[in-house]
């Protein structure tokens, strides 16, 4: 089992989501995250200038049994995609172990 | 009763009605430009002015202001004024009243102490503008007798209001963070709608404070309150434009809040002379206005370093200023422009000195002391971590997450 992690941006959500549906992959968890990057953008609020780095961006986190992997992350690269700086990231780690709270199963079968 | 004594009365109620709304977009004003943890600390300052304001008018203020007058200077203090013919009265003025207090809130947004704030607030509401009041519009006083044009209060309401609250800021210092190595840092309002809102709800209660002010609409000032109605709308109109375009020129974004302050600064503007100008001058006043808020709002914050979040001191204090002396310009009837010659500018230039020094002497003594006794402003823990928490321990918007600075 492996957890997929990955920083998009989030006007790209809605078309991960949709990609991950089509693989059959139905359930993950996301939040927004805040991230700092070289870029830096000038704003000005009541005659006062000030620039910030902060970048806005979205988390997915899906945790997909070994079969699964793969084709998760190409559909995570294709969708997310626009070519230029600030795409995001994705991460892969190896998890020990999963559960279903409800039935107690374990391992793969408790991630679908 | 006769019937035009009845609409006149019933004018004045219902625009009293108007000006009392008028808190509510103060409120929403000052939430919108400060920051989410401060939220129900700056709700209670004005609910509770007004409540105050309310109760100690109606003790003591009302009659200091429009009291049987003593040396041109203050009217005869009658505890809890109860004239049952005069109740309408009270009311509009008592609202108006609250105005002035109201205003000071702004400008020592988060990090004032609420418990000193309250009592600022009686003081202003019983002592501090019912005298400059009376000056003005009690009819026998000293300004009144000099000529002085103050329709419906730019200098008597919005000015010492903005008075009062650069003492108070100068008193009570900037907000942690807002001044860094000497300089000017943002600390952007948290929602602009509610800043908006807030100034749609203002610029709705104007139409009852300066219409309103004609105290009657019976017979001939049927014709006067709409007159009065076109010119605040132009005023504010072209205060919201102008500052629009000067932001836009200056900021290269057209710029939200400044945009807000711009509307609001019309209306302050045209507020001593809606009934005396015509609705070119309303327009022209209001362009004014809108120019002189931009840069007194980036003087104050960027050059006098004093931390004003919701550009309260501008927008009351110098633009009524301005406004108040604009009567003096545009007034149709002895404005300069209008071939009066400079007579009434001088008048109206006196005014605005007289009643701007009686509310920064007397704002600073009081703050002063108590600074000095009870303290203007919170501690530092206190107010990193919001006010709501510490004066008032619930958090504005508990599932939103804290919005503890730790």
């Amino acid at each position: 089992m492996k957890k997929i992690e990955a920083i998009i941006r989030k006007s790209k959500f809605d078309a991960v989501k949709k990609a991950l549906h089509e693989t059959d992959v139905n359930f993950f968890s996301y939040w927004d995250v805040t991230g700092v990057g070289n870029e830096k953008r000038g704003r000005v609020y009541r005659g006062v200038s000030y620039s910030t780095t902060d970048i806005q961006r979205r988390m997915i986190s899906v945790v997909v049994s070994d079969e699964f992997l793969e084709r998760t992350i190409q559909v995570i690269l294709e969708a997310a995609h626009t070519g230029s700086v600030g795409d995001g990231k994705v991460f892969v780690s190896t998890v020990e172990e999963a559960y279903r709270i409800r039935t107690k199963e374990s391992g793969g079968d408790s991630l679908i | 009763m006769e019937v035009n004594a009845v609409l006149d009365l019933m004018w004045i109620v219902v625009c009293g009605i108007l000006v009392f709304f008028m808190q509510a977009g103060f409120t929403l004003v000052e939430v919108g430009f400060t920051r989410a943890k401060n939220t129900g600390n700056i709700i209670m300052k004005n609910l509770m002015d007004l409540a105050i304001g309310s109760l100690g008018f109606w003790l003591i203020g009302y009659t200091i202001m429009y009291g049987e007058d003593v040396g041109s200077f203050i009217g005869v203090p009658e505890f809890f004024y109860s004239v049952r013919d005069d109740m309408h009265n009270l009311f509009f003025q008592t609202v108006f009243c609250a105005t002035a207090a109201t205003i000071v809130s702004g400008a020592i947004a988060e990090r004032t102490k609420f418990s000193t704030y309250l009592i600022f607030s009686l003081i202003i509401t019983t002592v501090i503008y019912p005298i400059s009041g009376h000056w003005v519009w009690q009819g026998d006083g000293w300004l009144t007798s000099l000529g002085f044009i103050d329709f419906a209060g730019s200098t008597v309401v919005h000015s010492v209001g903005g008075w009062a609250a650069l003492v108070a800021a100068t008193l009570v210092g900037p907000r942690i963070g807002k001044y860094v190595d000497g300089k000017s840092t943002a600390i952007p309002g948290h929602n602009m709608l509610y800043g908006a809102l807030g100034v749609f709800i203002l610029w709705l209660g104007w139409f009852g404070f300066n219409p309103g002010s004609e105290l009657a609409i019976s017979g001939d000032s049927a014709n006067n309150v709409a007159g009065i109605v076109i010119t605040t709308n132009l005023a504010a109109a072209a205060g919201a434009a102008t500052s629009l375009f000067l932001t836009w020129m200056k900021y290269g974004r057209a710029d939200i809040s400044m945009t807000l302050n711009g509307a609001l600064a019309g209306l302050v503007g045209i507020t001593a002379g809606c009934a005396a100008v015509s609705p070119g001058g309303a327009a022209i006043i209001g362009v004014i206005s809108g120019i002189v808020v931009v840069f007194s709002i980036e003087f104050i914050d960027q050059v006098l370093k004093i931390d004003d979040p919701v550009g309260a001191i501008s927008v009351h204090g110098v633009v009524g200023a301005v406004g108040t002396l604009c009567v003096g310009l545009f007034a149709t009837d002895g404005g300069l422009f209008y071939g009066g010659g400079f007579g009434q500018l001088g008048v109206q230039a006196i005014g605005v000195v007289a009643i701007g020094a009686w509310a920064m002497i007397t704002a600073f003594i009081v703050l002063f002391i108590l600074k000095k006794t009870l303290g203007l402003r919170v501690t530092e823990k206190e107010e990193l971590e919001g006010l709501d928490m510490h004066e008032h321990g619930i958090d504005s918007y508990p599932e939103f997450g804290s919005n503890l600075d730790k």
